[in-house]
């Protein structure tokens, strides 16, 4: 140790954030105060950045507690545009449940829910243009459901079975459909992020009309590729809108070791010169809205927007961690901004347009759907370790374009040791 | 026809494939109004416009990332790292996404990018400009690597990589961009004007990426080499008068082992010769695929002549090349018995 005390230095500390609960803790959220919803004025798209500069941290809601959509945040939305979004949600809800009993099934090998964050992807989805090109990262199912994709399709993924148009290569839940507008869902973090950029900056320079949405998580922003994306953004001002899904929890770790003790997440968009807002990522309307505003000022060549989705990841990180070994098993219970589902069904029934009963057959009905389609996917097979659904050969499409002769050899050499060996 | 060094080839191959293809786009430090560092771009910006050429923030993730995401988009970006000491900051980009993305998505996305850096020493440009990075992606699948040595090569060869439908990494060995250097670093630097493969032709030609170039016939030994160190084993064979065969590999991925074996059956004798550091580089793989497939033949050991395992020292770099001396010397060891 070097020797501070003869010079009357004292030592230094290193801080290591800590959450403020663990496990076993009483949980209580009664610090963190928002401002009421419909409080935040809404600026014209073209604004500025610089006078937009306390949007990073504030909340903008559009849902009061009452269910009423208020303020100028509120996007005003035809009653079955909004009953369109609750039943996105609600059928990601019924698809997530199904799945994480198939992996608990052993059907296969992982699962990732997004239980609590699904207005994050669908009311972004359905502010979006269906041919608006979406990079995601792994907890964006929605984006997929509310632009109708096939569920089947989705299933055969999570199976990497013999309807996996992915050929099985990919972990479950890393999908990939170029005609949903949905890009190929990396495992490694963020580096989608300069890909929407670059997609957003090539629309530009070619003169088209679409635009590009990202989302990370707020534990991903820590990652190089974050900070890429947004000069990059910046610098052209790509017509992209970079969401932050900030679930507080990035597997084991609270958003502090982020960096979001120390500011917002949002924030980070100042030092780049980016319009930032930060929303209630639990309140579908305020996601819509948000996004609906992205969009318009993307579409005006405005440029880029960063947008902080403050929710709540309810369920595990994935099928692989248990979440009560690193938080208190009730905290899901008291995170204070509620279900995105049931704050949109009160929202409905204080419209005059919903009530228990029809919400109770809505549900119905979407888990029937799930559950069809759930059976007709494993009509075509699910995981398993020794009964493959596609042939071994086809490790060697795909490299390349055109397979190169190395991979023809090791291809043909594969097949001569299995034929040796009699397997 | 036109005398062409390997700037002015490289800069005409982007030329022509960006006035074929409107897709073409060319981004990087430094290379749209100042023309790049070493001038590979000049021209370019004010010929196709700042929509299609432009600077981009010193930030190689993000420049491989973007290209990447425009590749997506149905481009053909053809991204510059300044040196390829720089292209670490990119890695996670080439490796885990533009050279995985035809695969994952089984086809729908794919990555057409062509990735221009320059490699190499003996510029005096001490341990962060001078590195030969690639056995890094030679070990990636997915990846395609291209190492030119001379103009010729260097325009059909970049044409033909912004061209392929896949990601393409291509170094240019910076120490020959001007002419070729034999390793005699006492002796006076010859142009390219005097050496035939710098006639060039101005329009469009590819060179096909995995058809590697005898560029000496012999029967002596086979020497396999690329970029800069064609020109020293030129150099080596011609002073020693042994009646070597010189394949120049012009792409390691994918790479041409017909004509490396064709070559090693007839002689027996195999020297490798890179300027990369040697534990785990691509002579090592090119001694493995020539011992599996050409043992009944050889009649001495492989040997391996590339930089040694150390940083490449700026003042010393000439202690780190692996230059005539130490070539010859391998030749003679090989040759021996």
């Amino acid at each position: 140790m070097a020797d501070g005390a003869g010079r009357n230095l004292r030592p230094l500390k290193l801080h290591v954030p800590e959450p403020k609960f663990r496990p076993g803790d009483a949980v209580s959220f009664d610090d963190m105060v928002f401002p009421h919803a419909g409080s935040v004025a809404r600026p014209a798209p073209s604004a500025d950045p610089a006078d937009m500069r306390d949007y990073p941290f504030t909340l903008i809601r559009v849902l009061d507690p009452d269910g009423h959509a208020v303020g100028e945040w509120n996007p005003r939305l035809p009653v079955e545009k909004v009953k369109r979004i609750l039943r996105g949600m609600m059928l990601t809800r019924a698809y997530d449940d199904r799945m994480f009993r198939a992996q608990r099934q052993g059907k296969t090998s992982f699962y990732m829910k997004c239980t609590g964050e699904e207005a994050v992807a669908i009311g972004a989805a359905e502010a979006l243009q269906r041919d608006d090109m979406c990079f995601p990262s792994y907890r964006q199912q929605g984006l997929l459901i509310a632009r109708d994709w096939p569920l089947v399709d989705m299933m055969c993924q999570v199976y990497s079975n013999a309807g996996d148009r992915l050929k099985g290569r990919q972990l479950p839940i890393m999908y990939s459909s170029k005609e949903a507008g949905f890009f190929s869902i990396s495992g490694n973090l963020a580096t989608q992020y300069p890909q929407a950029v670059g997609w957003a900056m090539a629309s530009a320079a070619k003169g088209d009309t679409r635009i590009a949405a990202s989302w990370v998580g707020e534990g991903s922003t820590a990652e190089g590729d974050f900070h890429a994306a947004c000069i990059f953004a910046s610098v052209y001002r790509a017509p992209v809108i970079l969401n932050i899904v900030n679930n507080q929890w990035a597997i084991s770790s609270f958003a502090g070791i982020a960096g979001g003790e120390a500011t917002t997440f949002a924030a980070r968009g100042l030092g780049y010169g980016i319009a930032a807002l930060r929303i209630d990522g639990n309140d579908p309307l305020a996601v819509y809205a948000a996004t609906e505003w992205a969009a318009e000022r993307a579409r005006g060549n405005h440029g880029p927007t960063l947008i902080e989705h403050f929710t709540y990841r309810v369920a595990a990180h994935s099928t692989s961690d248990d979440p009560t070994a690193y938080r208190p098993a009730d905290e899901p219970n008291h995170f204070p901004l509620g279900d995105p589902i049931e704050r949109l069904k009160k929202h409905l029934i204080g419209l005059g347009e919903w009530d228990e009963a029809s919400h109770e057959a809505l549900h119905a009905e979407l888990v029937n759907q799930v559950r069809d389609a759930g059976r007709e996917a494993e009509k075509l097979g699910v995981l398993s370790g020794t009964a493959f659904n596609h042939g071994f050969e086809t490790i060697f499409e795909d490299v390349f374009a055109e397979m190169p002769q190395h991979l023809k050899e090791q291809s043909e050499q594969m097949a001569e040791e299995r034929r040796a060996a009699g397997v | 026809m036109t005398v062409m060094n390997m700037i002015q080839a490289i800069n005409s191959a982007m030329d022509v494939a960006m006035d074929r293809d409107s897709g073409v786009m060319v981004m990087g430090e430094d290379v749209g109004y100042f023309g790049g560092v070493f001038r590979a771009t000049a021209g370019l910006q004010k010929k196709y416009g700042t929509n299609r050429v432009f600077d981009a923030p010193i930030n190689e993730c993000g420049i491989i990332g973007v290209a990447v995401g425009m590749a997506a988009y149905g481009l053909r970006p053809v991204p510059e790292i300044q040196f390829a000491d720089y292209i670490y900051p990119g890695l996670d980009q080439l490796v885990s996404e533009a050279a995985r993305l035809r695969y994952r998505s089984a086809g729908e996305f794919t990555c057409p990018i062509t990735v221009r850096s320059p490699f190499g020493g003996g510029i005096f440009g001490g341990q962060t400009h001078s590195q030969s990075p690639e056995g890094i992606f030679t070990h990636v699948s997915g990846l395609k690597t291209v190492i030119p040595s001379n103009p010729y090569d260097a325009k059909g060869l970049l044409i033909a990589a912004i061209e392929d439908p896949d990601p393409v990494l291509f170094f240019e060995p910076k120490r020959i961009y001007n002419g070729p250097f034999d390793g005699h670093y006492d002796r006076p630097v010859q142009p390219w004007s005097k050496h035939p493969s710098s006639e060039v032709p101005e329009g469009h030609y590819t060179v096909p990426l995995g058809k590697a170039a005898v560029v000496r016939e012999g029967e002596a030994v086979t020497i396999l080499c690329y970029g800069t160190m064609v020109h020293v084993a030129l150099g080596v064979v011609q002073e020693s008068g042994l009646d070597a065969e010189v394949i120049d590999l012009r792409t390691l991925v994918p790479l041409d082992i017909d004509t490396i074996t064709a070559s090693v059956e007839k002689t027996g004798r195999c020297v490798i010769v890179h300027e990369a550091t040697r534990t785990g580089g691509f002579g090592a793989e090119l001694s493995a695929q020539v011992q599996e497939r050409c043992f009944p033949y050889l009649e001495a050991p492989i040997e391996r002549v590339t930089g040694w395992d150390t940083p490449y020292p700026h003042s010393l770099e000439w202690a780190y090349f692996p230059g005539p001396v130490r070539l010859g010397e391998a030749l003679k060891r090989v040759m021996k018995d």
